[in-house]
């Protein structure tokens, strides 16, 4: 009895909640910092000039951005627009706007550099565009360099002498350990094409590991055997798992973090007055001195009820003076040409991170080629997950690096093979 | 206080039974013609129908599409966009030089999974029942203030797992409380969870810590349905304490032991949420269990591979299923033994 | 407090001290620092601000670094002990920090600029409790809405699972019918198959059924525990046939029987199945987290996951939260625990 009246119910509210009213638009939202304030802001102040549209921010863990709306899209269901991350993969389920905007000619102009990040290979299409760009790269911890009497190497310092000179610092002020690198196959995917390596091979498809590649793993693990790399954020997870090193930079347990530009921010709050910090960009290897692009998108969904609405939410969203404005409150790097372009007021008094965040705008120019075109990519997270599974693996002693060579290109060849399975 | 409590609680039950009552007697009338259409039998039928519909939909329907998806191929999710591969997936996990290594195999992280988890079965299940047995005994004798003594060790079972991994990854990390009470004592501090010995000891004993509370009090039960007159006896006969303990109080606790036995055996064998907050199957490979196993080809990484992850968990579910028909044959013995049906 | 040693001390017959009792007290003890200081650490920690997580060696309360504020300047500085070469502690205000030298003052002189050493120079800190972690998302998010939905979607698992799985037992306990002995083994076959098992099936069936992004494809999958309907049968089978053959003497019909007579007798098992019920259902995550995408429907566990992100986490948020969401179940476990061991004792585990 109770049971056909909990189906009723259940009916009852499963109809209420697929029928989307008109003039309704979902945006998912994951944020890292302060950014999900920032735009319920921006959101309400949209939904007072647009009384006929109605903007619902569904602000979520990141990890339902990841994991539930890929299931979602498959089944053609979803949000309307959406800020994510795995924007190559899943290129297939982005709505095209070019119809739906005012202005196709100022996205492209805009924004066009990256749409090949977020559509098919091919396409056309107008997706989206970037909320914010990142990229990676290090950052010494100043006073500790002055401390120890080691002066901080120059723009074209390699990896070895980053070490070294932080090596001499973690002898010098007794800390756990000289860098520390976030765990993750990414994070060191700029490297690896500072020492030559190249992932895409001719046909698109993921070549093996090459020399680039194997030069850098080699170094990563000798350093962690040596002590001079924090060991415990690689070693201390198995498989793709993130963990990121921040907090042994900002206790000052480390003098070189490498990791990216979305970090300004949250170490300029953690931080403090504690001690100075720059950003340095990236290290060089023998090829380049490369960090990778990246960032995160907002795109439209292909499954919208509402696409003319979801146009107009987006031509919102990419106004110059709201990315503008985005940019100042969240301490972004923007994707937008004009915000580029012009003046940029970020909204902080850490003068530490006024000068990161230049920095970071400065080493934009020395990505390589190679780097700039895995954002692109579609086999790009297959690469990256492989290099990180394997090569903590041989850091915490399970297995030498030659069969860890082995191993990561057949768990890249097997990924490979079973998503090539099409009915 | 504690009166007024419970009296306060009686009554705000009372209040909200009165409309249940009545709505229970509004089911009469009707429920009396179904019983006199289909006699008692049918009333069972009846009492069965709503949990077993529940279940059959949401337990055992998706337990047979999952097997469906073992025997297919590709990285689609839903089960008509997939390619049938037959048991290329059981194949594949089956793909080894010697089952005793797993760096031989096809798919060296399950094997790697498969053995972490056998070990980890055997001392966590022996840790647990003796670390149950003694709070179960310290907490039957004649305490002040027994009901506090044991929601003292019973509260660890109401956190989530996920707040339980938490709370001592910030206990055991290289930052962490743990080492700084080493400082202090003057040691050198220990990456805990960097190093593979300790992080799966501590795997185990933080899977202890958060569930030792409900097994304890399982055998508590079981020591307060003997009778005290046995152990008056025995020391009138002038028995020392270690022999009654031997002689009385194990083999009267027996079948909780047993019961506590399997209980975490299975349990064991599916540890994940705790361990994978704790560690992330860390350091290396070495707290890799067969549950992130499954979930991370399955659902975590970027390109899934559901088939793979289904035809590992059938397995799994093949070996859970062997130990809990073993717990069904060790209650029913009870039963037996017990007099009862 | 003689008083309290002797309610400490106080032991069976008043015979003296043996190795058990040492040993008992030595258990209790450190039972007691071992099971509840981990979670006096997480209260505490959920008060510290986000530089104080992250700091090392943790501080025990939390700390913030004292200020003042100093004629001529607009903010209030931060507050040093400085040792100088001579051993003299004074307190001082920085100004700025250059590099490894710290330019401060005597708030007493503000005029004079004194350079100190960086190393020489300690923070003058007070306790002070972050209430923001708290105070913050209560504003920022829907918290109320959050806990509605909690509290429904527990209350109702709650309230179903009782009762359906009490109906099973009934019929499973006290009915003799064919197939009985099946029904039993695929229930207690099934029971504990690890969620993720089914995961992706399960999302299957909940699609196609249209209950994603609906409170009820939360609870109904949840509902038919097997260890529910295992643990009943086991208690209800202690109960006597010949009150149930008395009743029918009397012309009670069946559902009378299972309302008037079989739900009160299990009280207690139905007392221990209801904890078990609430506290799972309110700990759900990984469910939930799949199901639910829409903010109004989000649970607290759901709710509280927002602050973790792509590469970051905010831990001084998702404490504080964690905290507020232990309470209801500390709650109900205070409420319902005189009835755990009579019922864990009369499930038919013994």
């Amino acid at each position: 009895m109770v049971k056909v009246k909990s189906l009723l119910g259940a009916f009852a509210l499963s109809l209420a909640a697929s029928t989307a009213f008109a003039g309704d638009v979902r945006m998912m939202w994951y944020s890292d910092g302060v950014e999900g304030e920032v735009m319920a802001d921006l959101v309400a102040r949209f939904n007072k000039e647009n009384p006929g549209i109605n903007v619902i921010l569904d602000n979520v863990a990141y990890k339902v951005v990841q994991e539930q709306l890929p299931v979602e899209l498959e089944a053609g269901t979803g949000p309307d627009i959406a800020r994510v991350t795995n924007i190559k993969a899943l290129a297939n389920h982005w709505l095209d706007l070019t119809p739906h905007v005012a202005d196709p000619a100022y996205w492209q102009a805009n924004f066009g550099d990256q749409f090949d990040w977020m559509r098919p290979d091919g396409s056309t299409a107008i997706p989206g565009f970037m909320t914010q760009i990142t990229l990676t790269g290090g950052y010494a911890n100043k006073t500790l360099f002055e401390q120890a009497g080691v002066p901080l190497p120059g723009e074209t310092a390699t990896w070895d002498e980053w070490v070294e000179a932080a090596g001499k610092v973690q002898d010098s002020q007794k800390l756990n350990a000289a860098i520390a690198i976030d765990r993750s196959g990414h994070r060191i995917s700029g490297p690896n094409v500072s020492f030559g390596s190249n992932y895409i091979a001719a046909d698109r498809m993921p070549g093996p590991l090459d020399d680039g590649a194997k030069a850098f793993a080699e170094k990563l693990v000798k350093w962690t055997a040596d002590g001079r790399m924090n060991k415990e954020i690689w070693v201390s997870a198995a498989g793709t798992t993130y963990r990121p090193a921040i907090d042994d930079f900002v206790n000052g347990q480390i003098a070189y973090y490498y990791s990216g530009s979305w970090q300004i921010s949250a170490l300029s709050t953690k931080i403090g007055k504690n001690f100075d910090w720059v950003a340095t960009g990236s290290p060089c290897g023998p090829t380049a001195c490369s960090g990778l692009p990246g960032g995160a998108a907002l795109v439209g969904i292909k499954y919208t009820k509402n696409a003319a609405e979801v146009g107009k939410v987006m031509d919102f969203f990419a106004r110059e003076d709201i990315v503008r404005e985005f940019t100042e409150r969240t301490l972004f790097l923007p994707a937008h040409k004009g915000v580029i372009g012009g003046k940029i007021d970020f909204k902080t008094d850490d003068a530490n991170v006024k000068a990161a965040l230049e920095s970071y705008v400065k080493a934009t120019t020395k990505v390589h080629a190679n780097a700039g075109a895995l954002p692109a990519w579609k086999w790009g997270s297959v690469y990256y997950g492989a290099l990180v599974t394997r090569i903590s693996q041989v850091m915490a002693g399970e297995m030498p690096l030659a069969d860890a060579y082995v191993k990561i290109d057949e768990d890249i060849k097997a990924k490979v093979e079973e998503a090539s399975k099409k009915q | 206080m504690a009166n007024a409590l419970t009296m306060l609680s009686e009554r705000a039950g009372a209040i909200i039974m009165a409309p249940v009552r009545l709505l229970a007697m509004a089911f009469d009338p009707p429920l009396r013609l179904w019983q006199k259409w289909t006699g008692q039998n049918g009333m069972a039928a009846f009492f069965l129908a709503p949990n077993l519909a529940v279940f059959g939909i949401f337990v055992l329907f998706p337990l047979v599409i999952n097997f469906a998806y073992s025997m297919t191929g590709g990285a689609a999710l839903f089960l008509e966009d997939r390619v049938y591969v037959g048991a290329d997936q059981y194949e594949r996990l089956f793909t080894c030089q010697s089952y005793l290594d797993p760096k031989g195999c096809a798919e060296d992280l399950f094997w790697t999974a498969v053995w972490n988890t056998g070990l980890f079965v055997v001392l966590q299940v022996a840790l647990m029942t003796v670390v149950a047995l003694i709070t179960a005994l310290v907490l039957n004798r004649d305490l002040r203030a027994r009901s506090f003594w044991r929601a003292v060790f019973f509260f660890p079972v109401l956190l989530s797992p996920v707040v339980v991994g938490l709370i001592w990854r910030w206990i055991l990390q290289r930052q962490g409380l743990l080492n700084y009470g080493m400082l202090e004592m003057g040691f050198e501090p220990v990456t805990w969870l960097a190093e593979r010995n300790w992080a799966f000891t501590a795997a185990i004993l933080v899977s202890v810590w958060a569930h030792v509370g409900f097994y304890a009090l399982i055998l508590l039960a079981g020591l307060q349905a003997i009778p005290r007159d046995l152990y008056e006896a025995a020391e009138m006969d002038g028995t020392r304490p270690a022999r009654m303990f031997w002689r009385i109080t194990l083999p009267l606790l027996a079948p909780n032991l047993l019961v506590v036995l399997v209980l975490t055996l299975i349990r064991a064998v599916q540890i994940f949420d705790e361990v994978y907050v704790l560690t992330g199957g860390g350091p290396g490979t070495s707290t890799l269990f067969i549950t992130q196993y499954i979930y991370e080809v399955g659902f975590a990484s970027l390109l899934r591979n559901p088939g793979l992850a289904s035809a590992a968990s059938i397995l799994m579910g093949g070996v859970l299923v062997v130990l809990t028909l073993i717990q069904l044959g060790i209650a029913r013995r009870n039963e037996l033994r017990s007099g009862k049906r | 407090m003689s008083t309290v040693w002797q309610f400490l001390t106080a032991r069976r017959g008043g015979k003296s001290w043996d190795w058990t009792d040492v040993f008992t007290w030595f258990w209790l003890i450190g039972g007691v620092i071992l099971m509840f200081g981990p979670a006096v650490w997480l209260v505490n920690s959920s008060f510290k601000t986000p530089a104080a997580l992250a700091e090392f060696p943790p501080s025990i309360l939390p700390y913030v670094t004292a200020q003042i504020a100093v004629p001529g300047h607009d903010k209030p500085l931060d507050l040093y002990e400085v040792t100088d070469e001579a051993g003299k502690v004074r307190v001082l205000a920085e100004i700025r920090r250059i590099g490894i030298v710290s330019q401060m003052i005597d708030p007493a002189k503000p005029e004079e600029i004194i350079k100190v050493p960086i190393e020489q120079r300690k923070a003058k800190r007070s306790v002070s409790f972050s209430f923001d972690n708290y105070v913050k998302p209560f504003l920022a998010f829907d918290f109320f809405l959050y806990l509605r939905n909690s509290v429904f979607v527990t209350v109702m698992a709650t309230i179903i699972t009782l009762l359906t799985n009490s109906m099973a037992a009934f019929a499973l306990s006290k009915y003799n019918f064919t197939g009985r002995s099946f029904v039993m083994l695929i229930i207690v076959a099934t029971l504990m198959v690890p969620l993720s098992v089914i995961l992706v099936p399960l999302y299957s069936v909940i699609s196609a059924m249209g209950l994603f992004n609906s409170l009820w494809g939360v609870i109904l999958p949840t509902v038919a525990t097997p260890t529910g309907v295992f643990m009943l049968r086991q208690y209800m089978l202690t109960i006597p046939d010949e009150l149930l053959d008395a009743a029918r003497m009397d012309k009670a019909s069946e559902w009378q029987i299972y309302w008037r007579i079989i739900l009160p007798l299990t009280a207690p098992a139905l007392a221990v199945l209801a904890i078990f019920s609430v506290v799972w259902r309110w700990n759900d995550f990984l469910w939930p987290l799949i199901v639910l995408s829409r903010k109004e429907l989000y649970t607290l566990q759901v709710g509280l996951n927002v602050y973790a992100g792509e590469l970051n986490v905010e831990w001084h948020y998702i404490l504080a939260m964690t905290v507020v969401t232990m309470i209801p179940v500390v709650i109900v476990f205070i409420f319902l625990q005189k009835f755990i061991t009579a019922g864990i004792a009369g499930t038919g585990l013994k």
